[in-house]
């Protein structure tokens, strides 16, 4: 029997699906539907009879009070039922949107869990959402339900009554072993054979599979080709950053051998030299994340991660499991760390951009963001950890290929960094079961995007699970508490295939892919191999200790299955059902990869001079459109949306003070009860990537760093890490500007004295699509290092925040002001055009930071907020919004230098440029006299004074008042509403 | 005086029993976290600990609804467990999940015939949604507010929080019994929509407390998002009165 049980909002003004429904169809330009109803459905197949749907519907679906039911029977029979009755008959469409076959149902899974606590075991549970809708809309209800409620990808969209009789799919796969014959085949039937089966990999690359599989005298097995194709992908082994490369830079031709190692780990290893015996870095650029030492008995971890391609297709479920992916990745570091802190920064095109100017297949902006928002959201929220730093930013450059990076910080017993397989340990799976979610996930993310993705790829989105990764962090943690396991890691892009080849890459291993747990029947052996199926880690247990680690899971609730054995054999053997299916050498699938010598050069963008547009003038105006541009205003929508406190750690929010303003870090307790703190900063440039690659890197590690600097943060304590986001790499000149990237990443790192310590990149975001005129088109992201700075605070109650604090203090402003104005908001706003793009002084850097670090040691600093987006009265800004104070500003007491400005120009670059490495600091009145002391030879000045009035009040060069804004009227534009005179 | 033990009883998805235990060890009591699995198979478990608390997370993911499958378990499994612990002279505290959680058991405002007559909706604004509000409390013979007669601010934490009555009659029956004990005030304060801004419950007996804000988050003025501007840094936060409470309580 399959029967349906529908559950309703009694009263319908409190149906917030519904209103989300006809909020959407508005937009849509659907304004004659003004009403609608939807219902949570479940879908519930067994030998159970009516009375007993009834009582899972009373004692399990439905809450008494706010919600009623209806069931339906929908195998027909003496219960049988046709059509599906409506709530309301002014509402006569019903539409269903139901995941499809196989793809992840938590919702299910969960109920059918408890309906076995009621005693009554359905065969099978499926979530289905409902939707009643006015008679107008029944011609393009499908089509709407695609826009508004459902993603290609993971749902199916059912117009009337479900057809289905059944919830039963699959059958058990029968052997079958697919040799691909590689010999004969030329360069080009090569690359066809890469692009049919989605591999990813070039012609030289097959090629030496094929040469690899001549010697040893057999073609190649689909599911040994798809081993290499994942652990060969750009997305598993820097294909292009470790690359040699020729590169003719702006001082002459530079020859890399590996373009990463010599320049982004090259400034690590420069970094630990200099630091000697003082080495804080524990394991970094080797394992899941990076590990730094942080108290006496405690090492913390940190990873960022992008997962764009997925989060392109189906945003909600492409967020939600990239940050799900770099949970585990914190959990897989070491002998398991605990995942304390996450951040996520999300890239996207500008919010207003209309629909039908996108290519088709494309996500509108304000849509995508909102769905990678909630994607974050639930998952962050189930798994209890606080999201607590970010950023988003906006560029028309995003549109067709959004960046999502999500970030997890953990912490681990000291001496737990670092575990070693050993020879006849078991190959242990744990957590969720294998379907076939996610299958070439890894080597989707190394290809480009086109219009058609959304239909061709949707096997590679996967969707998440948290409470089974909930689960298994308890598992993994108590289990890394009895050292019941040698190594660990997780099951993340390549599914088992990367897991146990990494893990078995001295050992070999043997798996039996037949004893691995599936969600469902009928997955080949390769799929099984190769599923991303989420929430799994692999572990090397001592038999001896297998016992005591099954019985942690069993408490846990989770499914810990023993898969074969690191063999000590060198090969990765696949077997099923006692057939060797595959038989691979470890050596030749971690070092058989062809190498290519790349070329790339370094092409200077021609500078415009600076110019103004007519409209330059009004200072109030401008600082209004600053603080209210994407990308500087207040992001409380998201904020608000992310559990920031669960754990009890944060100390510094990312808003904050009695006016809830933004922050610069965000700090957190390492471990409850004690006061060393750990600060998270993220900086991002990407304005002025498509300007100046080289000063688009250094200018967002010197912003990373700048706010936990502004927190209070120990500058000789600051880990950094990288995350390249280009577009197309494979011309030269493209290249060149990732490699001047790199090359600034390694000079700014050296000179801050801060090592980089984990990394990924993502390149190939390049969307290709064929417009109305037929003609071949591509965009491009503009080039993006998105750069993560975790500083280290003694003493989390000395912390500073950039609220202003007191009346009666002054402000002083530190580091200069230029007005190098490319790439800044007053661009973005269509204010200025050309001009210099701020340039970094890495080495001046470094004496601003400490001398600002030694200036809030003093206790004499009420506030800081580091200078970014928006320029100098915008932090002014944002520190009044925070404090709830006002202040009077005199611009000509900045230091400043200004080559192309003249007349009233020069107050508004003083006041908008977004020169690196200034901070604007609170000093108490008895501390005023102090300052020039701290600050040395550091270039600072005067600027203003904190006061009383609710109102802001600036005076540039010619003495005249240029602005008086209430402070109401800045929060107001800042958070978007529509300013209250 | 020994020190009172306490249960932190947590199933999948509950996230917050490590600073909620924490808390209830900076207020001077044992903590234990216990799975419910654990419990189920072994209810004397709870038998040497005089404080049963239920913290906060996404048990079972909330699916379904917030708080509705563990709650399902403890009636199916442990039936009575509870009402057995509070008639002991225990104290029992649900805080978010767990509020959510008792008021399903039937522990906090069920009717004579053990129909609840208020339930934990959607926040009215559709959204999970974290932010600090201030809170008054009228403690009667609520054991665990007693002292905090003075406004009061607590972090919020949640989608489903909008208290509502099954009936206005049912809402002042609650508010006369002096069931209503913690309110949102002002009213501007209200996150979600909750009828009379009704914050926290307690039961008839005043030892069975649950509340959506979460105490635990405010044991140290560091955790305040403004304290930087106007609280002494080494100050404790108002949620350890609360914990200091129970263990006051059972001692």
């Amino acid at each position: 029997m399959l029967w349906e049980v529908d559950v309703l909002a009694r009263d319908p003004a409190t149906d917030h699906a519904a209103r989300g429904v006809v909020a959407g169809l508005r937009e849509l330009g659907v304004s004659d539907c003004t009403a609608a109803r939807t219902a949570a459905g479940w879908l519930i197949e067994g030998p159970l009879s009516r009375g007993e749907v009834e009582r899972i519907a009373v004692e399990l679906l439905v809450d008494p009070i706010t919600e009623t039911f209806q069931i339906l029977c929908l195998t027909g029979g003496p219960d049988g039922q046709q059509g599906t009755p409506s709530p309301d008959p002014h509402l006569p469409v019903v539409l269903h949107v139901l995941p499809k076959p196989g793809v992840t149902d938590p919702a299910a899974q969960s109920a059918m869990t408890a309906m076995g606590l009621l005693g009554l075991l359905p065969t099978a549970v499926r979530s289905v959402r409902k939707y009643w809708l006015p008679a107008t809309v029944v011609a393009d209800a499908e089509k709407l339900a695609w826009k508004l409620l459902a993603s290609e990808a993971i749902h199916d969209v059912v117009v009337g009554g479900l057809p289905l009789r059944s919830l039963q799919g699959g059958r058990p796969w029968t052997f079958a072993q697919d040799a691909v014959p590689l010999d004969g085949l030329d360069d080009a039937a090569l690359a066809r054979l890469s692009r049919e089966r989605c591999l990813a990999l070039t012609a030289a690359e097959l090629s030496a599979v094929r040469d690899h599989f001549l010697s040893i005298g057999r073609p190649p097995f689909e599911i040994e080709l798809e081993t290499i194709a994942q652990t060969w992908s750009e997305h598993c082994c820097h294909k292009t950053l470790g690359s040699p490369i020729d590169h003719e830079g702006p001082d002459g031709p530079v020859r890399y051998d590996n373009l990463l190692k010599e320049t982004v780990f090259a400034a690590t290893r420069k970094v630990r030299e200099t630091l000697g015996p003082g080495d804080w870095c524990v394991s970094v650029f080797r394992d899941n994340s990076g590990v730094v030492r942080f108290d006496g008995d405690h090492d913390i971890c940190i990873k960022v991660e992008t997962h764009n391609h997925p989060s392109a297709i189906e945003p909600y479920g492409g967020a939600a499991t990239g940050l799900g992916g770099v949970i585990r990745d914190v959990l897989g570091t070491g002998l398991g760390a605990k995942p304390i802190a996450n951040l996520d920064v999300f890239c996207v095109g500008d919010p207003d951009t209309p629909a039908a100017s996108l290519p088709p297949g494309v996500i509108p902006p304000r849509r995508l963001l909102a769905g990678v928002v909630a994607g974050v959201r639930d998952y962050g929220n189930r798994m209890g950890i606080p999201t607590i730093a970010g950023a988003v930013a906006f560029h028309p450059g995003y549109s067709c290929n959004p960046l999502v990076f999500c970030g997890t910080v953990g912490i681990m017993p000291r001496n737990s960094a670092n575990g070693v397989v050993h020879k006849g340990d078991l190959v242990v799976v744990a957590g969720g079961r294998t379907g076939r979610d996610g299958i070439h996930g890894a080597t989707f993310s190394s290809i480009e995007l086109t219009s058609d993705s959304e239909t061709q790829s949707g096997g590679s989105v996967q969707i998440g699970h948290a409470i089974h990764e909930q689960m298994l962090v308890e598992f993994i943690l108590e289990a890394s508490r009895q050292r019941l396991f040698h190594a660990i890691t997780d099951c993340g892009a390549g599914g088992l295939s990367s897991a146990v080849g990494e893990m078995g890459v001295e050992l070999g291993a043997t798996v039996d892919l037949d004893s691995v747990p599936l969600k469902y029947d009928g997955l080949s052996a390769t799929e099984v191999w190769i599923s991303e199926a989420q929430e799994r880690m692999v572990l090397a247990v001592a038999p001896s200790d297998w016992e005591k680690l099954a019985r942690i899971a069993a408490d846990e609730g989770v499914e810990a299955t023993v898969i074969g054995t690191f063999s000590g054999s060198g090969r990765i053997e696949l077997r099923w059902q006692q057939r060797v299916v595959g038989d691979i050498e470890c050596h030749f699938l971690h070092d058989g990869r062809p190498r290519q010598r790349l070329v790339s050069r370094s092409v200077p963008v021609p500078q415009e001079p600076l110019s103004w547009s007519a409209e330059a003038s009004d200072l109030s105006a401008i600082l209004l459109a600053v603080l209210a541009a994407p990308d500087v205003a207040s992001k409380e929508w998201i904020i608000r949306q992310y559990d920031h406190e669960v754990q009890g750690c944060s100390v510094v929010k990312p808003l904050l003070g009695p006016g809830e303003g933004p922050a610069d870090a965000t700090v957190i307790r390492g471990v409850l009860g004690r006061d060393r703190g750990i600060a998270l900063g993220v900086g991002l440039r990407h304005r002025i990537g498509p300007h100046d690659p080289w000063q688009m890197a250094a200018g967002g590690i010197v912003e990373a760093v700048a706010n936990v600097i502004a927190t209070g943060a120990d500058p000789d304590r600051i880990a950094l890490l990288d995350n390249f986001c280009w577009g197309d790499t494979r011309r030269p000149e493209s290249l060149g500007t990732l490699v001047e990237a790199c090359r600034a990443c390694h000079d700014v790192a050296v000179a801050l004295s801060a090592p980089f310590v984990s990394g990924k990149d993502s390149l190939n975001n390049v969307f290709a699509w064929h417009d109305a005129d037929g003609q071949a088109r591509e965009l491009s992201i503009p080039p993006t290092l998105l750069a993560t700075a975790m500083g280290q605070v003694d003493d989390v109650r000395k912390v500073v925040t950039p609220d202003l604090k007191r009346v009666g203090s002054r402000l002083v402003v530190i580091g200069v002001s230029r007005d190098d104005l490319a790439g800044s908001q007053l661009e973005g706003l269509g204010i200025v055009r050309g001009g210099k793009v701020p340039a970094v002084d890495a080495a001046g850097c470094r004496s601003t930071f400490l001398a600002v670090a030694r200036l809030l040691r003093s206790g004499d600093i009420l506030a800081c907020h580091d200078v970014s987006d928006g320029g100098l009265l915008a932090a002014i800004a944002e520190m009044a919004i925070g404090g709830g104070l006002g202040a009077t500003i005199d611009l000509t007491g900045a230091p400043a230098i200004l080559d192309a400005t003249h007349g009233p120009h020069r107050d508004l670059a003083v006041a908008f440029g977004e020169s690196p490495c200034r901070f604007v600091c609170e000093v108490s009145a008895a501390a005023v006299e102090r300052i020039a002391g701290l600050l040395g030879d550091i270039p600072w000045g005067w600027i203003g004074d904190v006061t009383a009035a609710p109102l802001l009040a600036v005076r540039g060069r010619d003495g005249a008042a240029s602005a008086q804004i209430p402070v109401e009227r800045l929060r107001a534009a800042w958070r978007g509403q529509t300013p209250t005179h | 005086m020994l020190s009172p033990r306490a249960l932190i009883l947590r199933a999948p998805g509950t996230n917050c029993d490590h600073e909620t235990a924490y808390a209830l060890e900076r207020a001077g009591a044992i903590s234990r976290r216990v799975h419910v699995r654990a419990l189920a198979q072994k209810p004397a478990l709870a038998d040497d600990s005089q404080i049963l608390c239920i913290p906060g997370g996404f048990s079972y993911g909330d699916d379904i609804a917030s708080g509705r499958i563990f709650s399902l378990e403890l009636k199916t499994r442990l039936a009575d467990l509870l009402a057995r612990f509070r008639d002991r002279g225990g104290v029992v505290l649900g805080i978010c999940n767990g509020f959510q959680v008792l008021m399903q058991t039937g522990l906090l405002v069920a009717d004579g015939n053990g129909q609840p007559r208020a339930s934990l909706a959607h926040n009215t604004s559709g959204q999970f949604t974290d932010r600090w509000v201030q809170l008054r409390a009228a403690p009667g013979r609520c054991v665990l507010l007693q002292g905090l007669d003075a406004p009061f601010d607590l972090p919020v934490a949640h989608g489903e929080g909008r208290f509502v009555s099954r009936s206005p009659a049912d809402f002042e029956s609650l508010a006369a019994a002096g069931q209503l004990v913690l309110r949102y005030a002002p009213h501007a304060c209200n996150p979600n929509g909750s009828e009379g801004d009704v914050a926290g419950v307690c039961d008839t007996t005043g030892r069975v407390l649950g509340l959506m804000p979460h105490p635990e988050r405010f044991l140290d003025a560091t955790q305040h998002p403004a304290w930087n501007s106007h609280l002494d840094a080494a100050a404790s936060g108002v949620g350890l009165t609360i914990f200091a409470n129970a263990v006051k309580a059972v001692g």
